[in-house]
């Protein structure tokens, strides 16, 4: 959209940014270039080092490349993201938002209820409830299933944190998919059903194209909401043996419990890098179909 | 555009408030912090503040306003708080820190003595000869004295007198060595409990671990884990020690599970108040505020008969530090001056006034607790035999953990040795494994012995 | 037509599963605040209301609950109301690189919600003048919410049509009246999903309010929560469930008035 349909102008659009643009400039960028600066010193909370903090280049960088628990943790957040946000989040979020896009009343009112309050809740609070579900003696879940004992959060951490990133995130994608899905007109899947085609064929041809930004959209979003959530501590504090500790909560550990500001102000900045590569990962994927289908169907304007 | 109006009304308002500062000419205001709060976190020693202190010093301090900033949160959390602070120069001017931040508030530039801040009656105070050298100690570092004492803690192990009669055990029970435990373990699991024995590992209980686990077998192997500036490696005492864990955990005397909860230090206490758990190895606190009957965390309605507690015994007799038959920890927190303080002077009236005898025994009247002082101890620790034990017999063969900014990273190392042995490895391996982490830590393998 | 009852069952089966699950973990708020001895175990009540009675002696808890409010609400009609300018004016004016700019904005924000960002985040807010002041904890909350909801505003404004933006300019409208009256009503029910997504963001938000903030009396319900504790950081699971009932009632209810009033959903309703 860029025939400035409302007459706005460089100048009232400048205008119009402008206030959410000072205070990302003051509370956002400053900090956070700040922050980039501290990953390249050895800062520390106390000690002698929080008195004359020294530059030391790259070291951070290069002890967090080199710590096996560094590693081990972005290994842990890949998974933990795959799993939670693209497979558990957009997945069910789209099925949800499919399965519901014919019903009305009041299933699809409690579902969407459902779903919105497992994200609206406070993180603590659900911090504990799912503490209360999982829990080995007293579990909610081991009552249901019969297990007594089983160590949901201990012997599968992992797991167990994806299915609650999942859980707690699924509305979002579930939302956005919904309004995305409002934009494929029944007439064309009811086509393509006449012509044969499952539903499997019918998303891939039909509804895909038309959705594919919000696909993309939702991906960079979620994907980066992940990366960062710290929510998973409530329930595990990134343990046994640090199984579970996903990059914010690795970050956590080292700058506020050991108090290696420096280190972890480093680490902050690797995470930046390691999300930009994903976004650039979905944008490739996305923007080379786009090209392909273009070519291919020679019209029909994308959504 | 009504939400931009109400926006901007709302920001006015809040700018507006966040200006208001109560201060009337020719009074003087005096901050404290604490890690408490009334209705949360430690509210005894919080209300304590609000009601005795406050009003006791305003009231022969006339022009003096005091406030109290409460926090009661998580030690690390409030830590954090209190170097931000303090790196910016601003802060509450008496502040309550653990004796264990001393250090690396010093070196930061966070905290100068207190006789540099408060001036030359710092020296004269009537308190000094109250309060043991020992627990002055936590207060210390090179030498100068940072803080004053609140009080102190030993550690001993609980055990449970009715699982102890069914394991046909006798008592009280004193073990003499680290072996007559794991017998008693050994028997009380014939007996049928479900965990024998309680010794905290692993890196989910954190300090909880070094503090009951980990550095009082160290002290028994005969061990510090500071001592004439070199940290303790992988010495044939630490070798022990894991050994020692290893006995406990691949033999079903413990749960290892347990070890690795994000909440298994508060199963721990619920399972010994439920007769799962016969010995447990903790602090007092467990005593006064976890098994408490009546506002315990976990209460035992028959604490008093039911839970019997013994010292915590060397190796073998004798083998512990300084020669000791038994051994013990103890930390406790104190309270410093802040240096930039704008009236520093009467910030350590203040301070003074808060560790007199009356302010200790007022601060007392909420719950028995060690406090730093003998006079008030001598009177107030009658109440409670248990505490009584641990100031006659635990304090006198204690030792303090080593004030230096590094030591909250290698107790981490420590806890994570416990982890490894508890899930499985060899002590050889995870000694090995502590090592190398140690000398990333402390700056290369001069400053270690062993 | 066998096909389609097939699905309709297997739809029908996988709705019924998906609410169960989304339920389940909610149960320990419904019955652990009724419960007289409350533990981590899911239960039927031993039934009580002396934990409310107890939490209201807490001096801060109910106080901590209008903080919530105030700051939560504060950020989110600042994010709302500055995102939606930004987000207007991003959509509608082509500003060359806008998409990178904005994506950048996004990765930085990553690094400002971390536990890294602490010590600039707090000098910051020492400099200005911010500390222990209501204002101080939505600017920043402010600044780490702006660039996502500028990025998916922006979304909604792009696929709003501008027919009728191009009519009423004919008619002599203003661009501010344009933006009022015709795409804030169209995309209303996604400003509302951001308020609620801002608010809600904020809620649950402990360290930098808890730095930010002295006097416990500014402090909101989420650092209140952290203090009901004991000594040896044993949860006291009685004040806890019942404060975080309490505590997440003002969130719910302020989803269900909006979702009443404006439409819960993203992206206003017209079919293109």
């Amino acid at each position: 959209m860029i025939t400035d349909a409302a007459g706005l102008g460089r100048a009232r659009a400048t205008a119009f940014v402008l206030p959410a643009l000072v205070l990302i400039a003051v509370f956002l960028v400053f900090p956070a270039l700040w922050t980039i600066y501290l990953g390249l010193t050895d800062y520390r909370l106390t000690g002698l080092q929080a008195a004359n903090p020294q530059v030391v280049g790259l070291d951070n960088y290069t002890s967090a490349l080199g710590d096996p628990r560094f590693l081990s943790s972005l290994w842990l957040t890949v998974a933990y993201v795959g799993g939670s946000a693209v497979i558990g989040q957009a997945g069910l979020g789209f099925a949800l938002a499919w399965v519901l896009r014919t019903r009305r009343g009041t299933v699809r009112r409690l579902v969407e209820g459902v779903v919105l309050l497992s994200w609206i809740l406070p993180s603590t609070v659900v911090g504990f409830l799912w503490f209360a579900l999982l829990d080995r003696d007293g579990g909610t879940l081991n009552a249901l299933l019969g297990t007594p004992g089983f160590a949901w959060l201990l012997d599968h951490p992992l797991l167990s944190i994806i299915v609650f990133n999942t859980w707690r995130g699924t509305a979002f994608s579930m939302m956005l998919y919904s309004a995305a899905l409002e934009n494929v007109p029944p007439s064309h899947l009811e086509t393509a059903r006449l012509a044969g085609a499952n539903v499997f064929q019918q998303l891939r041809d039909v509804v895909f194209p038309l959705i594919r930004r919000h696909v993309l959209t939702n991906l960079l979003l979620i994907s980066l909401w992940t990366f960062n959530d710290f929510t998973p501590f409530v329930l595990t504090g990134g343990g046994p043996e640090g199984r579970s500790e996903i990059l914010p909560i690795y970050v956590y550990n080292i700058a506020l419990r050991g108090g290696e500001l420096g280190l972890g102000a480093a680490v902050s900045f690797l995470i930046l890098l390691i999300n930009l590569v994903f976004a650039l990962a979905y944008l490739r994927l996305l923007r080379g179909r786009r090209r392909q289908e273009a070519t291919a169907a020679a019209g029909g304007p994308p959504a | 555009m009504r939400p931009v109006l109400i926006g901007a009304a709302l920001l006015l308002a809040l700018a507006a408030c966040g200006t208001g500062q109560p201060s009337s000419p020719g009074s003087v205001t005096l901050t404290i912090a604490a890690n408490s709060i009334s209705g949360g976190k430690n509210s005894e020693s919080a209300d304590w503040i609000r009601t005795w202190v406050i009003p006791e010093f305003e009231r022969s301090h006339q022009n003096v306003k005091v406030l109290f900033q409460p926090s009661g949160v998580e030690d690390e959390q409030y830590k954090t708080k209190l170097s931000l602070d303090l790196k910016s120069k601003t802060g509450a001017d008496v502040i309550d820190v653990d004796g264990i931040w001393v250090g690396e508030f010093a070196q930061a530039g966070y905290i100068k003595p207190l006789a540099e801040v408060g001036g030359p009656t710092v020296d004269g105070w009537e308190g000094w000869s109250q309060i043991p050298q020992a627990v002055q100690g936590l207060g210390i570092f090179d030498g100068k004295k940072y803080g004053l004492p609140q009080g102190t803690d030993g550690r001993v192990l609980f055990y449970n007198r009715t699982l102890f009669k069914k394991a046909g055990l006798p008592e009280p029970w004193q073990p003499a060595s680290w072996q007559e435990i794991i017998d008693a373990g050994t028997k009380l699991k014939a007996a049928g409990v479900p965990v024998p024995i309680q010794i905290n590992a692993g890196t989910a209980m954190g300090e909880a671990t070094t503090m009951q686990g980990a550095l009082p077998l160290l002290t028994g192997a005969g061990s510090e884990i500071y001592t004439t500036g070199k940290w303790t490696g992988a010495s044939q005492a630490m070798k022990d020690v894991l050994g020692f864990y290893q006995q406990i955990y691949s033999k079903g005397l413990g749960d290892p599970k347990l070890q690795q909860e994000a909440k298994g230090r508060d199963k721990s206490f619920a399972q010994f108040a439920e007769g799962k758990i016969a010995i447990l190895a903790e602090s007092d606190y467990f005593w006064r505020s976890v098994i408490e009957p009546k506002a315990g965390v976990a209460p035992m309605a028959e604490r008093d008969a039911v839970v019997g507690y013994a010292k915590i015994p060397a190796k073998q007799p004798g083998g512990g530090i300084r020669g000791q038959d038994f051994v013990s920890m103890s930390g406790g927190a104190v309270r410093v001056l802040n240096p930039f303080s704008k009236n520093p002077k009467l910030a350590w009236e203040l301070l003074a006034f808060m560790h007199s005898a009356a302010a200790t025994k007022s601060q007392l009247a909420g719950q028995v607790r060690i406090s730093a002082r003998d006079d008030v101890n001598a009177e107030v620790l009658t109440a409670d035999p248990m505490l009584k034990y641990i100031a006659e017999e635990v304090l006198p063969i204690t030792a303090y953990r080593p004030p230096l900014g590094v030591y909250p990273q290698v107790s981490v190392a420590l806890q994570e040795a416990t982890a490894a042995v508890v899930s499985g490895a060899s002590p050889e391996e995870a000694a090995v494994a502590y090592q190398t982490k140690l000398e990333r830590l402390v700056g290369g393998a001069a400053n270690i012995a062993g | 037509m066998i096909r389609h009852t097939v699905g309709r069952l297997v739809s029908t089966v996988f709705v019924a599963v998906v609410l169960a699950l989304f339920a389940l973990p909610m149960l320990w708020l419904a019955a652990a605040p009724f419960d007289a001895s409350p533990t981590i175990t899911t239960s039927v009540p031993e039934f009580t209301l002396a934990n409310f009675a107890a939490i209201l002696d807490n001096p801060y808890a109910l106080g901590s609950i209008g903080n919530s409010l105030i700051q939560g609400g504060g950020a989110a009609v600042l994010v709302v109301v500055l995102a939606a300018l930004a987000a207007y004016a991003l959509s509608r004016v082509s500003v060359p690189g806008r998409d990178v700019l904005l994506y950048l904005l996004l990765l930085l924000s990553s690094v400002v919600t971390g536990t890294a960002a602490m010590v600039p985040i707090f000098e910051l807010a020492t400099r200005l003048n911010l500390i222990d002041t209501h204002l101080g904890v939505i600017l920043v909350v402010s600044g780490g919410l702006l660039p996502a909801a500028i990025f998916i505003l922006k979304d909604f404004m792009d696929e709003t049509p501008t027919s009728y933006e191009e009519s009423a300019r004919v008619f002599g409208a203003s661009p501010l009246q344009i933006l009022r009256h015709i795409t804030v009503p169209l995309v209303r029910p996604g400003l509302a999903t951001i308020g609620v997504w801002a608010l809600a963001s904020v809620w649950g938000g402990f360290l930098f309010q808890f730095i930010l903030l002295r006097d416990p009396e500014k402090s909101p319900g989420s650092v209140i929560l952290y203090t009901l504790y004991t000594e040896g950081g044993a949860p006291k699971l009685d004040l806890i469930s019942t404060f975080s009932l309490l505590y997440s009632l003002p969130v719910v209810a302020m989803y269900l008035f909006v979702s009443q009033r404006y439409g819960f959903r993203f992206h206003g309703g017209i079919k293109r």
